[in-house]
């Protein structure tokens, strides 16, 4: 289908960008990758009257590693993001999960500030950020914000960012020498949605771990974190915590897979992500 | 500030091509409608099939995801243009070869997501042309003989350049 008629306008730069969100009278979306936007104004799942186009925003795109944190800019490329060696080296996390999100050509143009400002539940980037305790910067109407990866995520499609509100970039800490991080998904075809899925980071502590923070991802209105089965986890027992999912994850079946499917899997991708947290790590 | 139609300048195929475009059209629509380039499709409509794939400022994109009013100062490829240039012409022929097309709606998306894979160079797995067509639906080949072509290709040219 074709989109309703809107009316497009380029930011040149954040505060801009804000000041045109306000117009429209607050019927106004920014577009960055247009890899989610534009295929649902396509479908016309909704119809803004005014985009504000983000990329043309100097400053809000690149990845810097500073004070023990690794920084992406909100229109860093999910391609850029693939390649990045400051990323390989110090957010591997992230790095793990890169590939899995859509296909070459929608990494060429997707952003990793819209994959968070999406929030899909079915998304990588969103768990991964929740599992290393990441923070987003906002800029808004009324100055800058920065929000803890624990208190982004609201609901279904929903996040601490307002109407006239522009991410302008997230922040993980950087891995240290005991850092351990673990990804898993399943989906049906490579670059799908997953059904499931599961981003983990913890502390190695002696033979075993601390710190466990495990999100899955496609079993909620939002990435999950399974705390009963973190601290099961913490505790060494794989068994225990994979029973812990029951009490932490409550999926509901969607066209992809039932909930019975989906405990199932939760279950399966727990198993083999502590296998990745109990390997030594660079 | 704002506005329902656009004037855009961009490059196409290498000619620079100037016009007024409404704000929601999509990049595809433009070079099929305003611009009679129809050798990209038009499929899903919201980035699922690959059957709009054009370059823009060197990368593959989805034409169905892009506004023409987006393009404005890009450089844009389209099958027609990567085609004329020859450098994909060893592709199309294995194409042909090997019966990697039949009735031929996904062929333009696919020469070029492949040309986009080749152009890194070395000899892709059969594994990570698969993963790297992901994004491309052909409903009638089962894709074994894309992969087919795509591979040879990758290994007839790193042994040209040896
Ligand atoms: C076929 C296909 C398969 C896909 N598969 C996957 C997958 O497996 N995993 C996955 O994670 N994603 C997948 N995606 C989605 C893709 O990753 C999107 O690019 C991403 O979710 C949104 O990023 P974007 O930059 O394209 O954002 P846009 O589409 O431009 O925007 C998405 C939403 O976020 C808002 N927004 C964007 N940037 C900002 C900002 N800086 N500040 C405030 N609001 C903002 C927009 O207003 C809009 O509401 C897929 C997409 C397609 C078409
Ligand atoms: S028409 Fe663009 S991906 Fe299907
Ligand atoms: S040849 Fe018909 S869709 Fe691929």
């Amino acid at each position: 289908m074709k989109p309703a008629p809107f009316a497009y306008a380029k930011a040149k730069s954040v505060e801009h960008a804000i000041e045109l969100l306000g117009q429209a009278g607050g019927d106004a979306r920014p577009l960055a990758g247009g890899q989610s936007l534009i295929a649902t104004l396509n479908m016309r799942l909704s119809a803004p009257k005014l985009l504000v186009d983000l990329n043309g925003i100097g400053g809000l795109s690149g990845i810097a590693v500073r004070n023990g944190r690794v920084e992406i800019g909100a229109l860093t490329r999910h391609v850029d993001a693939e390649r990045s060696a400051d990323i390989g080296k110090h957010a591997p996390l992230i790095a793990l999960a890169m590939p899995h999100i859509g296909h070459a050509a929608i990494r060429n143009r997707g952003t990793i500030g819209g994959s968070i400002a999406f929030a899909d539940p079915a998304a990588e980037l969103p768990a991964c950020l929740l599992a290393l305790g990441g923070e987003i910067e906002i800029a808004g109407a009324n100055g800058r914000r920065t929000v803890k990866a624990d208190d982004f995520f609201k609901g279904l499609f929903e996040t601490a960012l307002s109407p006239q509100d522009v991410l302008t970039a997230i922040r993980v800490p950087a891995v240290t020498k005991d850092t351990r991080v673990g990804f898993a998904e399943f989906a049906r075809r490579h670059g799908d949605y997953a059904m499931a899925g599961l981003a983990a980071s913890a502390k190695a502590n002696g033979a075993g771990l601390a710190g466990v923070r495990l999100a899955y991802f496609g079993v909620g209105d939002t990435p999950v974190r399974a705390k009963k089965a973190e601290a099961a986890l913490a505790g060494g027992k794989v068994d225990d915590a994979i029973a812990a999912l029951a009490a932490d994850l409550n999926p509901s079946g969607d066209v992809q897979a039932t909930a019975a499917t989906k405990k199932h899997l939760a279950g399966v991708l727990l198993r083999r992500v502590t296998k990745q947290l109990m390997e030594a790590q660079p | 500030m704002s506005d329902m139609r656009c004037d855009i300048e961009l490059t196409v195929n290498g000619e620079t091509v100037m016009e007024t475009v409404e704000a929601r059209t999509t990049l595809v629509d433009f070079l099929r409608e305003t611009l009679a380039l129809t050798g990209s499709h038009v499929g899903c409509e919201h980035g699922v099939c690959g059957a709009c794939t054009v370059r823009v400022d060197g990368a593959i994109v989805r034409g169905c995801l892009m506004l023409a009013a987006q393009c404005n100062g890009a450089k844009v490829e389209t099958i027609e243009g990567v085609s004329d240039s020859g450098q994909i012409a060893d592709l199309q022929s294995a194409f042909e070869r090997r019966n990697a097309l039949q009735c031929g709606f996904c062929t333009p998306g696919m020469l070029l997501t492949a040309q986009e894979l080749l152009s890194n160079g070395g000899v892709p797995s059969r594994e990570t042309i698969r993963e790297h067509i992901s994004g491309n639906y052909c409903r009638c080949t089962g894709y074994q003989a894309i992969v087919d072509a795509i591979e040879a290709v990758a290994q007839a040219r790193a042994g040209g350049r040896k």
